[in-house]
């Protein structure tokens, strides 16, 4: 139903016919031979026109010099033809591609700066969540206590069935891999140290905090960070409502007393999947298992994986709802800030712990 | 006008769980008018709009826009009908990971064969009839105030020059002097490109300036159809207090004084 448009010049006259529409246009020849000799443009024999058919008439008009010269359209034409004539775009559009070497230079100092900058604030943001829970400590009454036992719940009891598993897996993994190695040298009751040690002393809580971190550490981001994206954060400093207290503090606090927990029971679940592992690999009975591990296990191994159970969580909990107060008014930045909240806590996380590593070899336990 | 009517509705009836948004309701849009469809919050006008342009299933009823039933179209030509209509949703509605102008090649890109030069130029048309400064082309839409973001999603709009364009409350949050420039930019292109408007609004401003026809939507029907001198005359207590009601009459007088 459309026809095909076509260029035709008679009398110094180019006249074009058909349907010229943005699905027609680049089916024509636009630079006729000889059509610089011609004096108008002759819309008589057009049928239908759009935006794009008037740009190209608008176009051919300015390359020939023959602006204004177009007859034969009819009252609508003219009028779609006048405003395209008035909105067409200027000639040259700035590049955005072009970047040189000072601009790049630039781009890695601002970079530079803002990492700068971003970890200035974070610093500054624990601190004001540390003053604000030890404010709280002095006047227990300004806990929200219904807000704090609903992320005890999330970041706690609904952590605990993929934390078990996680860590049973691991338990038994370690047992496997420990027994085909030991057994070369007929040592294979010092599995039982391996697990124990490895299990209570860096694993347990290690990975636990990696979980966590993956599990309410995003939560945390994406649910602040869209409580900013609905302006509530200001609504609460509208209503004199301090945020960090209201909304930091719960989730902070629920992580840090919920990870050793957490941590304790990952603990078990390795040692049950070791014992088990063991004894089906091993033929190391839980009786034997059990006494080996009370025997030559020291308790500090224990308490060297426990001491660093709430450092962890207040890393997760700070830097997720950190990241969440970074959100700007776009849905991009929720996102990329979410991802940019796990990287960040499990990187400090494992970072901590190297520290924690060295501080331990130091100290002597 | 005896023309067939470029959009017909009848007998709609859409449901939300129990809770019925439009029952039997009927309407007719003649091709190149403006026409507004008014009606309290939860009346159903944007729900109206999405079955109509297809995004929601109605229960029941018959749909025909440019006289093809949308409802039961093969997905080839339910492609072909939608390249002729161009909906601007709230706010604007762009993709916000590309930027003012690859939200208006959108359209091109998706649906036609056009060089990259051709696509360019054509959405820095596009953009600048919008009344939207050129540099606004390579701004991203997170960059951009509500009321240049309203008129990008319009500027997408009208990409490919549709017969009918669907507006879901183009000046709601706009400011009084934004919102007049809208109405005439509507108005503007109405004219300049022969669109028929479908326009969903609570601006009684809009009303009065820029609609041929007023639809009012009430008791989960259109209760009403006419221009807005007819709408003085309806004899029913939502129309009465909606054209009569105070803000109603100052936006009378606006009009008679302007």
């Amino acid at each position: 139903m459309t026809t095909a448009p076509k260029i035709t010049l008679t009398d110094g006259i180019l006249r074009l016919q058909g349907d010229l529409l943005i699905s027609t246009i680049e089916a024509v020849n636009w630079s006729t031979p000889q059509s610089h000799d011609a004096k108008a443009i002759d819309l008589g024999a057009v049928g239908r026109l759009d935006t794009a058919g008037a740009w190209a008439v608008v176009s051919l008009e300015r390359q020939l010099g023959l602006t204004g010269q177009t007859i034969g359209a009819s009252e609508p034409q003219d009028g779609l033809l006048r405003t395209v004539r008035d909105h067409m775009p200027g000639p040259a559009h700035p590049g955005a591609g072009q970047t040189g070497i000072i601009d790049e230079l630039e781009a890695v100092g601002r970079r530079a700066t803002s990492a700068f900058g971003a970890t200035i604030s974070i610093i500054g943001f624990m601190g004001q969540v540390v003053a604000t829970l030890a404010s709280l400590i002095i006047q227990p009454a300004r806990i929200r206590w219904t807000s704090l036992v609903h992320h005890m719940q999330q970041v706690g009891l609904n952590a605990v069935p993929i934390v078990f598993l996680m860590s049973f897996l691991i338990g038994v993994v370690l047992a496997f891999q420990g027994a085909t190695q030991l057994r070369q040298f007929g040592a294979e009751v010092f599995v039982v140290d391996l697990i124990a040690i490895s299990i209570l002393r860096e694993l347990g809580v290690l990975l636990t905090a990696i979980i966590v971190a993956g599990r309410s550490g995003s939560a945390f981001t994406a649910a602040i960070g869209s409580m900013k994206m609905r302006e509530e954060i200001d609504a609460l400093r509208a209503l004199g409502l301090d945020p960090v207290e209201i909304l930091v503090v719960p989730r902070v606090l629920a992580l840090i007393l919920m990870l050793p927990v957490l941590g304790v029971i990952a603990n078990m679940a390795g040692l049950i999947g070791g014992a088990l592992m063991s004894w089906i690999e091993l033929g190391v009975s839980p009786g034997v298992f059990q006494s080996r591990l009370a025997s030559n296990t020291g308790v500090w191994h224990f308490g060297v994986g426990m001491i660093k159970a709430p450092f962890f969580a207040l890393i997760i909990g700070i830097v997720g709802c950190f990241q969440g107060m970074q959100v700007k008014g776009n849905v991009e930045s929720l996102g990329s800030l979410t991802s940019a909240s796990v990287v960040l806590s499990i990187f400090l996380v494992i970072a901590a712990d190297a520290l924690f590593s060295i501080f331990f070899s130091i100290v002597g336990v | 006008m005896t023309a067939a009517p470029i959009i017909s509705v009848r007998g709609l009836i859409t449901r939300f769980g129990k809770n019925t948004v439009h029952d039997g309701l009927d309407l007719d849009v003649r091709r190149g008018e403006i026409i507004g469809v008014v009606g309290g919050s939860g009346t159903g006008k944007s729900v109206l709009l999405r079955a109509i342009v297809g995004l929601l299933k109605p229960a029941a009823g018959k749909i025909t826009v440019f006289g093809e039933d949308v409802r039961n179209t093969s997905v080839a030509d339910y492609r072909r009908l939608r390249r002729r209509w161009g909906v601007m949703f709230q706010g604007g509605a762009l993709f916000s990971s590309l930027n003012v102008q690859q939200n208006v090649e959108a359209p091109m890109r998706e649906q036609l064969d056009l060089s990259p030069e051709t696509r360019a130029a054509l959405a820095a048309i596009k953009v600048k009839m919008v009344g939207l400064p050129e540099n606004a082309l390579s701004q991203m839409p997170s960059e951009l105030s509500g009321g240049m973001r309203k008129r990008a999603g319009f500027a997408r709009a009208i990409a490919l020059d549709p017969e009918i364009v669907f507006l879901d409350e183009p000046t709601a949050g706009l400011d009084p002097i934004g919102a007049a420039a809208f109405d005439a930019l509507i108005a503007q292109l109405q004219s300049a490109l022969g669109l028929t408007v479908f326009l969903v609004t609570h601006d009684l401003d809009s009303l009065h300036a820029i609609c041929d026809r007023v639809a009012v939507l009430a008791e989960r029907r259109v209760l009403a159809t006419g221009t807005m001198k007819d709408m003085q005359e309806i004899d029913h207590p939502w129309v009465q207090a909606y054209f009569k009601g105070p803000r109603a009459r100052a936006a009378l007088v606006q009009k008679d004084t302007a």
